[in-house]
C-alpha cells in the first residue's frame, strides 16, 4: 500500500508571529520556518504503519515555494521514501492545494492520505476535508488512534464531546490530531541519507487546475493587547478580589 | 442574502453553539437553520424556537444519525442552489462538515469568523490568534464556520419559525459510525460554562488534577478544562483542551492553575473576561495576561482557596 502524506513548511509553533507594520501580514523574513506539527505526527504515523508492514512506500508533498524542500527532506528524514515538490512563491488557498493534491493522487493512486488536521499559520482546517470531497473519499478527521486494515481503516476521533470511532472503506484521507503519536527525530545518518532520496520539482502549471485565490486579504493586524493585572500577595487577597469582580 | 445555518445537535437537543451561527447568519439575510439527523424532530422545534431563523429545514434519515459528513455534505450541497451562503459553528462537527461542502460548491471556505464586515468581508484569527486578517471573497456562494465566542447567542425564545421536511438524504457509502465514548457529565460544557477552572502540567498525575481541581470547581459550579501538556500527559481526556487547536473558550472568570500559558494555549481563552493564574513561577508567560495573579505553590495555595470561596 502507498501513502501520501501532504506537509506544509510554516512558521516554527515555538515562535511568537509579529504582525508588520503596514497591516500586510506577519513578518516571515528570518524567523523560523519548520514543518507543521500536525504534519509531523502524519508522517511519523504513515512510517510507524510501513514499519508494522502495512504499508510499502511514503510519498511526502508540498506545495510551497523552494525552501519547502527543507521541510520535505526532513520527512524523507524521518523516513518517507520520496517526495514531490510543487513550487511555487505564490500563497496557495486550501481549496487550491487540495486541487493539486487531487491530481497527485490520481497519478500516484495512493490508498490512503494523511495530513494534519490544520497549518498553524493560516489555521483553516480544510484541506484534508476538501481533498476527500473532491475524490470521493471518506474522510476520518482529528484522528487519535487509526487501525488500518487492507481494505479499510477505523479512525478514533477527537471530538468535542470526547471520541468518536468511524470506518472508512480504502482510499480515504485521515487528517492527525495531537494525541496520534509523538514524531521522531530524524538521526544524523538518516538526514544524510534523505540527501540522495528522489525529490520531484513540479509546478501548479503541470497539474492544470485553476488555484487563483478565492480571498483577498485587505488587512492584518494586532489582536487587542491584554493588560497584565495585578499580583496579589495570598489566598485571601486573591478571594477579595474575585469577590471584587463578581466572580464568587 | 438567504443563509443556511447548520444546526448543532444530539438528535435530542439543540447546543449552544448554534445560537452564536444564527446572530453571525443574520448579520448577512435571511436566516434558515438546517437539522441534519435521525429521530431529530425535537431538536426541528427548538431551532424553529429561536429569535431570527424564519424557516428550518428537517433532513431525519437514518444515514444522519451521527452526521457523517460523506452523507451530509451532498445534501448541504444541493440545498445551497436555493441559499447564498452557509454557516457552520466551528466546532469538530462543523470543521468536519463545511471544508467538505466547500469543495462540492468550489468555494473557499472562511474558517472560525469573529466579524461580519460587509456581506463578503469577514475577520478572523491567523496564528493562534495572534494577528486578526481582513478577508473577502470573490465567490458568489459563502461557506463560513463561526467563532462562537466572538458572536451574541440569539435567544432560544421568540421565534416561530416554519419547519420543512428536506428529503434525498442517502448513505454515499464511504464511511460508517462504529461507536463513541462521550463523558457523561453534570458540569457545564466548556465552551458555555461562566466559570472555568483549568489545570496544567504542574499538576503531575490525574489523581493530582482531580484531587486539586476538582473541588475547587465543584465550589465555584465550574468547567473544568486542561492545557495541552496536561491532556498530552494523560491527565485528563482530550475533550479538556483549551487551546488553538482545542476549544476556545471566553467564560465570565478563567483560574489557570499551573499552566505556564504557551502561545497555544493563550489562543483559547485570552477573550475569557478575568483571567486569574495561580503559578509558582513568577516569570510565567500567563501572568501577562492575568488580570488576578498569586504566584504560590498550587498544591498550597488552591485547597485553601477551594476552602475560602
Amino acid at each position: 500500500m502507498k501513502i501520501l502524506v501532504p506537509v506544509k513548511r510554516v512558521i516554527d509553533y515555538n515562535v511568537k508571529p509579529r504582525v508588520k507594520s503596514d497591516g500586510t501580514g506577519v513578518d516571515l523574513a528570518n524567523v523560523k520556518m519548520s514543518m507543521n506539527p500536525f504534519d509531523e505526527i502524519s508522517v511519523e504515523e504513515a512510517i510507524r504503519l510501513k514499519e508494522a508492514g502495512k504499508a510499502e512506500e511514503i510519498v511526502a508533498v508540498s506545495v510551497g515555494p523552494q525552501k519547502a524542500q527543507e521541510t520535505l527532506r526532513t520527512a524523507l528524514a524521518m523516513g518517507a521514501d520520496r517526495a514531490i515538490l510543487v513550487m511555487t512563491d505564490e500563497e496557495v488557498e486550501p481549496l487550491g492545494v487540495a486541487k493539486i493534491l487531487a491530481k497527485i493522487v490520481e497519478e500516484e493512486a495512493p490508498k490512503l492520505v494523511i495530513t494534519g488536521k490544520q497549518a498553524i499559520d493560516d489555521d483553516s482546517n480544510q484541506t484534508g476535508q476538501m481533498l476527500a470531497a473532491l475524490l470521493g473519499w471518506g474522510q476520518g478527521t482529528f484522528a487519535n488512534t487509526v487501525e488500518l486494515d487492507a481494505d479499510s481503516i477505523e479512525v478514533k476521533r477527537e471530538i468535542d464531546g470526547g471520541l468518536q470511532t468511524v470506518k472508512l472503506p480504502l482510499p480515504a484521507v485521515v487528517t492527525t490530531d495531537l494525541r496520534l503519536n509523538e514524531p521522531r527525530y530524524a538521526s544524523l545518518p538518516n538526514i544524510m541519507k534523505a540527501k540522495k532520496k528522489p525529490l520531484d520539482e513540479k509546478t501548479p502549471a503541470d497539474y492544470g487546475v485553476d488555484i487563483s485565490p478565492r480571498l483577498t486579504t485587505t488587512n492584518v493586524s494586532e489582536p487587542p493587547v491584554r493588560q497584565a493585572g495585578e499580583i496579589v500577595e495570598d489566598v485571601d487577597a486573591l478571594v477579595a478580589k474575585l469577590k471584587a469582580v463578581g466572580a464568587i | 442574502m438567504k443563509t443556511l445555518v447548520l444546526v448543532e445537535h444530539d438528535n435530542t437537543e439543540m447546543k449552544d453553539a448554534t445560537l452564536a451561527v444564527v446572530t453571525a447568519a443574520s448579520q448577512l439575510g435571511e436566516v434558515h437553520a438546517l437539522v441534519l439527523g435521525s429521530g431529530c424532530a425535537s431538536v426541528g422545534e427548538q431551532a424553529a424556537k429561536v429569535a431570527g431563523v424564519s424557516t428550518v429545514h428537517v433532513a431525519d434519515d437514518d444515514s444522519l444519525a451521527n452526521q457523517l459528513p460523506e452523507n451530509a455534505a451532498p445534501l448541504i450541497a444541493t440545498l445551497m442552489e436555493s441559499h447564498d451562503a452557509f454557516l457552520a459553528p466551528a466546532t469538530t462537527t462543523g470543521k468536519n462538515i463545511a471544508p467538505r461542502v466547500a469543495a462540492l460548491l468550489d468555494v473557499m471556505q472562511i474558517s472560525d469568523i469573529l466579524s461580519v464586515e460587509s456581506a463578503d468581508t469577514f475577520t478572523r484569527p491567523i496564528y493562534a490568534g495572534n494577528a486578526i486578517a481582513t478577508v473577502t471573497t470573490s465567490d458568489a456562494k459563502k461557506v463560513i464556520t463561526v467563532r462562537g465566542t466572538a458572536f451574541d447567542k440569539a435567544a432560544t425564545e421568540g421565534g416561530s419559525a416554519s419547519v420543512e421536511a428536506v428529503g434525498g438524504a442517502a448513505d454515499a457509502g464511504l464511511s460508517s459510525f462504529v461507536s463513541e465514548e462521550i463523558a457523561k457529565s453534570e458540569r457545564p460544557e466548556l465552551t458555555s460554562a461562566k466559570i472555568i477552572v483549568s489545570g496544567g502540567r504542574a499538576l503531575g498525575s490525574s489523581e493530582k488534577f482531580e484531587e486539586v481541581i476538582t473541588p475547587l470547581a465543584d465550589k465555584l459550579g465550574a468547567g473544568i478544562g486542561a492545557s495541552r501538556a496536561a491532556v498530552d500527559a494523560g491527565y485528563v481526556p482530550n475533550d479538556y483542551q483549551v487551546g488553538q487547536t482545542g476549544k476556545i473558550v471566553a467564560p465570565e472568570v478563567y483560574i489557570a492553575i499551573g499552566i505556564s500559558g504557551a502561545i497555544q494555549h493563550l489562543a483559547g481563552m485570552k477573550d475569557s473576561k478575568t483571567i486569574v493564574a495561580i503559578n509558582k513561577d513568577e516569570d510565567a508567560p500567563i501572568f501577562q495576561v492575568a488580570d488576578i495573579g498569586l504566584v504560590a505553590d498550587l498544591f498550597d495555595a488552591v485547597p485553601e482557596l477551594t476552602g475560602k470561596v
